[in-house]
């Protein structure tokens, strides 16, 4: 398998300066292309779900394609919902927009609600996680706060802003905070103490502990609260626009529902998963390469 | 004359709650400049709580630490230390470790320039340049303890402190560290305290040894002058008298007078 590489970094190699030659290899060394050793790992993946798919689509579509059956067959969401599958960016007025769109309002959402809740919920985290006596205080509180269900939230946030948009983003935040405040003081407080006394013999400051040895020693913590807690907020996001009205994918299953288009519910279904699932991976994504190196010593 | 590092009737009592151990008492030691000192005993006897008090990670309950005639009550990079587990930061670079000490002790003295030639230099000095941009996981122990002393000596400190740095280590690696401390200590004169538990290591390595009483209440029984000439040759020791000389008072204060008892426990 090195074989081949070898003998061409050696031509490669060959016309240069001795002294640059050393490096050149290195830098200039083409990644090996294997399209059949590719294609076949990209099959492994992707076929054993298709075919599950296929076969839920098939079952599915024998089970409700009868004359009266409650709820549309996968051809009958094909036939009503076309548009919204196929063109996710349309626009055909203020409330008539593809489901792309509203998928785009309601993460805008999310970002600022749980934006917030990372940058705050660290924040409290590493409070908690460095004192004892916060720790005893606030332990309890958020025990039980981080158990009420985003919806109750949502009559008190839209009393207290009196406006639907800041309210959904409140929930957001109030929902997604809890993780990342306890999964970062935990990381915090299992700091080695190595690493503390690095920091005591340099003398580092309170803002450079933060940055320097606090936040990367937690950052596997801190990254898998993060992960719990974006989940929690895209889950909090639909129940709670569903409920506050405006253009985000949740309302407009609120919306469909009212006008009986159940195919259109299907489909956003479909969207929210694939949305959340891909929120799930970017934040994993963000973590491993954060974290790279820090879990494993 | 007046000693570079002075122990003051130093005494340490840990309180927990309303119970109180003292672990040592009435320490009085003086070390001078670019000297090697070792600190051995049994497990227990507080060697590293010494080490520990030096540094300034503990607080001293009687008595005072002074380096030059002034106290030192709080850590600080005059006083680096090299832990037994090299406690190097795994998210950085073996470049960038040195770095965090070399960065924040020589912020506004150095210029950028000058900080990363003496980073290579101290890498240099314990030949790991080479790997400068690996990661602490990617090398083995003995590199990793290595680095560490490479980021204490980086600190340029007053005196280094050395806690039991060859421990973990396999004998081979560790013989092999053993001879570039004494080349660093030869070249560079520093004050070092190094804490063992190895009775050959505190013989070739120090000028002095300090042999503890078993804890608790430990204290100092005895000090041994270690009269070899440097540079030492580990081979050419092993049958020298004065060698095996201090070797065998070492083991007779270990293991005759002050035998570890476990039942004490």
């Amino acid at each position: 398998m090195s074989l081949p590489a070898t003998k061409s970094d050696v031509v490669v190699a060959g016309p240069f300066k001795p002294r640059s030659a050393a490096i050149v290899p290195l830098a200039a060394q083409p990644r090996r292309f294997d399209p059949r050793g590719l294609a076949i790992k990209v099959a492994q993946s992707v076929l054993p779900p298709l075919v599950v798919i296929a076969i839920l689509l098939g079952l599915w579509q024998a089970a409700f394609s009868g004359p009266d059956s409650s709820l549309p067959p996968p051809s009958e969401v094909w036939a009503q919902s076309r548009d919204l599958i196929v063109e996710p960016f349309f626009v055909h007025g203020s409330q008539d927009i593809g489901l792309g769109w509203r998928v785009l309002v309601s993460l805008e959402r999310v970002a600022y609600g749980f934006g917030l809740a990372a940058i705050v919920g660290v924040l409290i985290g590493a409070l908690i996680g460095q004192s004892v006596w916060a720790m005893r205080g606030l332990d309890p509180i958020f025990q039980v706060l981080r158990t009420v269900p985003p919806l109750a939230w949502l009559p008190l946030s839209l009393a207290a802003f009196l406006d639907s948009r800041p309210s959904a983003i409140f929930v957001i935040f109030i929902t997604s905070i809890w993780p990342v405040i306890i999964n970062t003081a935990v990381g915090i407080r299992n700091i080695p103490q190595d690493y503390r006394n690095v920091a005591l013999v340099l003398r580092l400051n309170h803002v450079e502990y933060f940055f320097k040895i606090m936040v990367p020693a937690a950052a596997p913590y801190i990254f898998s609260g993060l992960k719990i807690g974006v989940g929690l907020s895209w889950l909090a996001i639909v129940a709670a626009e569903m409920l506050t009205g405006g253009v985000g994918i949740g309302f407009f299953i609120w919306d469909a529902w009212n006008s009986s288009r159940l195919t259109d519910i299907i489909v956003a279904l479909v969207y929210i998963g694939l949305v959340g699932f891909m929120l799930d991976k970017l934040v994993s994504f963000l973590g491993a390469l954060v974290t790279r190196g820090t879990s494993s010593n | 004359m007046t000693a570079y590092l002075k122990l003051d009737h130093i005494g340490k009592t840990f309180t927990r709650g309303s119970a109180s151990t003292e672990v040592l008492r009435d320490i009085r030691l003086t070390i001078d400049k670019g000297e090697y000192v070792s600190i051995i005993g049994h497990s227990g006897c507080g060697k590293s709580t010494l080490l520990n008090l030096v540094a300034g990670l503990t607080e001293v309950s009687q008595g005072a630490v002074l380096l030059e005639n002034q106290e030192v009550n709080a850590p600080g990079p005059d006083r680096a230390v090299v832990f037994q587990n090299h406690s190097l930061l795994p998210w950085l670079t073996v470049y960038e470790n040195v770095n965090l000490a070399v960065s924040k002790v020589f912020s506004g003295r150095k210029t950028r320039a000058e900080r990363h030639d003496w980073i290579m230099e101290n890498l240099t000095l314990v030949q790991m340049a080479h790997a400068r941009d690996k990661r602490p996981s990617e090398i083995s122990g003995g590199m990793k303890q290595r680095v560490g002393i490479a980021r204490a000596l980086a600190m340029e400190p007053k005196i280094l402190l050395l806690d039991e740095p060859f421990g973990a280590l396999d004998a081979l690696t560790r013989a092999h560290l053993q001879d570039q401390m004494m080349e660093i200590h030869a070249r560079l004169g520093n004050t070092i305290i190094m804490i063992t538990h190895d009775v050959d290591e505190a013989v070739l390595l120090s000028d002095r040894i300090v042999m503890m009483t078993n804890g608790p209440t430990a204290t100092i029984g005895e000090v041994l002058d270690v009269p070899l000439e440097r540079p030492r040759n580990r081979i050419a020791l092993a049958s020298d008298r004065t060698y095996l000389r201090c070797r065998e008072a070492v083991l007779k204060f270990l293991y005759e007078r002050h035998r570890f008892v476990e039942a004490a426990e």
